[in-house]
């Protein structure tokens, strides 16, 4: 998947001037999609948003010296007492909404990528091991996969959360219980596949150690499907993460996600007052949608090339 | 269908299905690709006409052309089927329906896939005769059972009530056939229905067929890249190259004395044809793309008589009589078909 | 088939097993069972006494045996905040989320299979791209805020519809009902809608791949040859082909759907198991939660028992191969 797999040849005038490596190759596919890379752009406008919250936002949320109780629930676009314009109106502790939902982004990509990223190194190496070992072990690992996927993910997060009790660490932990199957399943097969290719046995009778061969030769291959379905879980681990959150279970009230700052905005809607909710609604639903044409766009081009 | 018409002489006598011309394109990402492109060709009342030719050389595009079910992205584009002095090709898709099925039925080739796995035999059956007769269900289920029968499957009545899955290839084939037959159609076209089938199950299905046509009078277009098939059943034989009919005419005159270079060719690659011993001969080169056929004959990379005339198109012309050819130097001597 | 039948009965029992011990871990090993199972308000000799009658001072395995043989007996604890058996509360509850569920499957195959089949008959049409277009949505909105949403404009700004609460019931079988009666039926129409968005959409890309495949089939051309109106063709050779596949998962999804109605409830305050569930975890109620999350298993494997049994029905290959 890099430009260092396949040395681009130096680029003499009689050949055509691109070479055709595979990162480029997938570059120029991947962006064959407008839409998709739209997506892309939004997502990384997004990411920054989120990243540099506390540079740029206009008002620190959680600095209490900030907020004034009489800005509470404005309307958006309001002047505020001390001249400060609120967008995205506030709310009911005078907040600043856009400051808000920046801070809020920041949880819940936080949130939603840590545990992505954890769940995609526990199930990888799970299924790596499951692949490799084979026998008993295999089955072990693939019955609890099964079972895993066999259960809504909504429910196994609230189970474990009202075992575990409510933090970010603990939020953390159930999404990465209930998504680590999905990583293992999909490293599984890519690497039962690969592991039957010649390099494989040729590593073998090198008598590479053990863990080489995984992390060397097996990893590598099984990438192109795991960034598909790692993509795909961000979004999924976002969208679980906001309606724990929304139903009291997910993040404290001291580290508000957007699902936490919606579910602020739940008492209000009834009496008219939307922005609230609708607001970190909005920034939470295109968070998801521009992740979710990214993983789109990303299964059709990697597919496949997975086929030959 | 009196005795009178079917062996008057082919050719005087009005035809079932007169293909003039007939262009069907297909409009791809990668270009147009000509599949059937100038074919012409009769049926006459009560006949078998063979429609040979190798794989990709339009038979399927042409059948389905005639009961029109050519899809997206493909279209006729030119061209007349004649059938009842209406022209086929221009007919409503309602107009069009109300003969399909009825007064002229499809068989497929691959018998494994042509019934729906999840209907019964009897709903499938049954369907196919309401659609165009209005008979109570009893009656359908009635002339179902019959036409069964006649297409020699044991207890109709029990298979009736079975699933696809059920049957054998060659009894699907049947059932196919049967539904084929149910409207006694003036026409089926048969697109090589007994390929997948192995030998002696092909050799019964041709037997009945050829039994069944004579008696109800039904003409038949046989599809095949069989020649013997052909022979032992065809009254008329009209081959295919790259979308064009190239030859036209009656069964023994084609097989026995070949006008064009590539009929000959075919004819040579039986291998009953072959000498015991003599390595098979087969047509040298391969089926140009119909994407970008080269100007002139479509045959000429691959034929031995090619000459300097053949960088022009040949038209399709009546080079003996009752004998249609596309070529500018058709086989004349009959010494020149064992060197082709 | 009574074969078939035995051995997946078989099956199932054995998935229960483990989600019974995978239950109990969770409550007696990783969390504190003195505090799953005591209400916190005890003092320190209620507490002891608790401690012996619950067997709590017995080895783990003997401790299991005893929750095992209780749930048997439907004995899942009481309940600290209603003082009621966990299992009876529970099942109360559950007519409200069972029709709330089936509503909601209802209007996702009423609404996604039509929607399904346009844009697979019609892949290329400006309409079939919209559809799909607002399949992805339907993917990526959560829940939750669709149910906001819906309050929003339906309740709060034009005042269609109830907000919250299950209107007026009518009892049958000894259930309350809320679709029997029109302002229960007004009640049902935003959560059912809210928690169908996700299966319409489910329901539409997996009509549409099912049709643009089956369409491909010799047997639609057959049929098609046949001289059949394209009306039979479409409903009759090619729709009850998808339909197959796409019962199946759609009754594969009644769990996912029942589960999913935890947070539907929460929004609208649709009083079933799901809301019950949501304050039981709230307020730590624990026997409530097992009692659910045992309820809840028995109901996954039921659905995937019947799934199969329909999946045979409706496929007659499936079915013979069972015999
Ligand atoms: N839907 C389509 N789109 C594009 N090209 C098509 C389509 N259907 C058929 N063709 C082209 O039309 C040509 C003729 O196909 P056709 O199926 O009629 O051949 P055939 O003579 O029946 O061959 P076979 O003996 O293999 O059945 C082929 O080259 C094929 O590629
Ligand atoms: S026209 Fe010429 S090239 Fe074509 S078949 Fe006849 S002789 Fe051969
Ligand atoms: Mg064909």
């Amino acid at each position: 998947m890099s430009t260092t797999t396949l040395p681009a040849a130096p680029a003499a005038p009689a050949v055509p001037p691109k070479v055709e490596t595979p990162f480029r190759r997938f570059v120029s596919e991947f962006a064959e999609s407008k839409i998709a890379l739209g997506g892309l752009i939004v997502f990384t406008l997004i990411a920054l948003i989120a990243i540099f919250a506390p540079w740029i936002s206009p008002q620190n949320p959680y600095d209490l010296a900030q907020l004034d109780i009489m800005d509470g629930r404005m309307e958006p676009g309001t002047v505020g007492g001390d001249g400060f314009t609120f967008w995205l109106g506030t709310d009911d502790q005078g907040r600043d909404m856009l400051s808000g939902i920046m801070y809020g982004l920041r949880i819940s990509l936080t949130v939603g990528a840590g545990s992505a990223l954890i769940a995609c190194l526990v199930g990888a190496s799970l299924g790596l091991l499951a692949a490799y070992a084979g026998g008993k072990t295999d089955s072990a690992i693939m019955r609890l996969v099964d079972l895993q996927l066999s259960f809504p993910a909504i429910l196994a997060a609230l189970m474990i959360l009202a075992f575990l009790g409510k933090s970010v660490t603990n939020v953390v932990i159930a999404l990465v219980i209930v998504e680590w199957a999905y990583y293992a399943r999909t490293v599984r097969g890519t690497a039962l596949v690969e592991r039957r290719r010649e390099y494989i046995e040729a590593a073998q009778c090198l008598a590479l150690p053990t863990r080489r061969i995984l992390f060397r030769h097996l990893l590598p291959n099984c990438l192109p499907p795991l960034i598909v379905v790692g993509t795909m879980q961000v979004a999924r681990a976002i969208a679980l993460e906001a309606t724990l959150s929304f139903l009291g279970l997910g993040v404290p009230i001291t580290e508000p996600s957007l699902g936490l700052l919606i579910a602020n905005g739940y008492e209000y809607m009834l009496s008219g007052k939307y922005w609230i909710s609708f607001y970190p609604g909005i920034a939470l639903l295109i968070t998801i949608v521009s992740i979710n044409l990214v993983g789109d766009q990303l299964r059709d081009v990697l597919n496949p090339r997975l086929k030959k | 269908m009196t005795a009178a018409s079917i062996s008057a002489s082919p050719i005087s006598a009005a035809p079932t299905l007169e293909v003039r011309n007939l262009q069907t394109h297909f409009f791809t990402r990668a270009g147009v690709v000509k599949a059937v492109d100038g074919v012409s060709f009769t049926v006459p009342r009560g006949k078998v006409l063979g429609l040979v030719g190798e794989s990709g050389s339009g038979k399927t595009v042409t059948g389905f052309s005639i009961i029109g079910l050519v899809d997206p992205p493909g279209r006729i584009v030119g061209g007349e089927i004649l059938y009842q002095g209406k022209n086929l090709a221009s007919l409503s898709e309602e107009e069009m329906r109300h003969l399909r099925g009825n007064r002229i039925a499809m068989i497929f080739q691959d018998p494994m896939m042509t019934l729906n796995p999840v209907l019964r035999i009897d709903t499938q059956m049954i369907e196919t005769v309401r659609a165009h007769t209005k008979v109570s269900h009893e009656e359908a289920r009635q002339r179902a059972r019959d036409t069964l029968g006649m297409v020699g499957i044991p207890s109709p009545d029990e298979r009736l009530k079975s699933y696809p899955h059920q049957f054998s290839g060659g009894m699907r084939q049947r059932v196919a056939i049967a539904i084929a037959l149910l409207h006694r159609p003036e026409l089926i076209v048969a697109d090589e229905p007994t390929t997948a089938l192995d030998v002696t199950i092909q050799g019964q299905i041709l037997a009945e067929v050829q039994k069944l046509a004579a008696t109800t009078g039904t003409s038949l277009i046989w599809i095949t890249h069989d020649l013997s098939v052909v022979a032992g059943l065809a009254d008329e034989i009209a081959v295919m190259y790259a979308g064009r009919v190239v030859e036209h005419g009656l069964v023994e005159q084609v097989l026995d004395r070949p006008l064009h270079p590539y009929t000959a060719g075919l004819i040579g690659s039986v291998p009953s044809r072959n000498k015991r011993g003599e390595p098979l001969r087969q047509i040298p080169g391969m089926t140009p793309s119909l994407l970008s056929l080269p100007a002139g004959c479509a045959f000429r990379s691959r034929c031995p008589r090619a000459g300097e005339e053949c960088g022009i198109e040949p038209p399709i012309r009546e080079i003996l009589p009752g004998r249609d050819a596309r070529c500018h130097r058709p086989i004349l001597e009959a010494a020149e078909v064992a060197s082709a | 088939m009574s074969v078939y039948l035995l051995r997946r009965l078989i099956q199932a029992l054995g998935v229960v097993l483990v989600m019974s011990l995978i239950v109990f871990i969770g409550v007696f090993a990783i969390g504190d069972p003195v505090e799953i199972l005591i209400s916190p308000d005890a003092d320190q000799i209620e507490r002891e006494r608790a401690i012996v009658a619950l067997g709590l001072d017995k080895p783990l395995w003997l401790q299991y045996l005893s929750f095992l043989g209780n749930a048997l007996r439907g004995d899942l604890g009481r309940s600290f905040v209603f003082n009621e058996p966990a299992l009876q509360l529970i099942l109360n509850r559950m007519p409200a989320t069972l029709e709330l569920a089936f509503g909601a499957m209802f209007l996702a195959l009423l609404v996604g299979l039509p929607l399904g089949l346009y844009a697979g008959l019609k892949p290329n049409s400006p309409v079939s791209k919209g559809i799909m277009a607002g399949s992805i949505l339907g993917f990526s909105l959560p829940t939750f805020w669709v149910g906001l949403m819906l309050i929003m404009v339906f309740a709060v700004q034009l005042g269609w519809l109830p907000s919250t609460g299950r209107g007026e019931t009518r009892e049958i079988l000894g259930m309350r009902w809320s679709f029997l009666t029109r302002d229960g039926l007004a009640h049902m129409a935003m959560p059912a809608l809210n928690l169908a968005l996700f299966k319409i959409s489910l329901v539409i890309r997996l009509t549409r791949a099912g049709v643009r495949e089956t369409m491909l089939m010799d047997y639609v051309k057959f049929a098609r040859a046949k001289g059949l109106s394209p009306a039979r063709v479409t409903f009759v050779h090619v729709f009850k082909n998808i339909l197959i596949p796409v019962v199946t998962v759609v009754g594969l999804e009644l769990g996912s759907t029942i589960a999913f109605s935890v947070v539907t409830e929460s929004v609208f305050a649709w009083p079933g198991m799901g809301k019950l569930i949501i304050d039981s975890i709230n307020v730590l109620d624990r026997p409530v939660i097992v009692a659910y999350l045992m309820i809840i298993v028995l109901m996954f494997i039921t659905i995937n028992l019947v799934v199969d049994l329909t999946y045979s029905v409706l496929d007659p290959r499936v079915r013979l191969e069972g015999k």
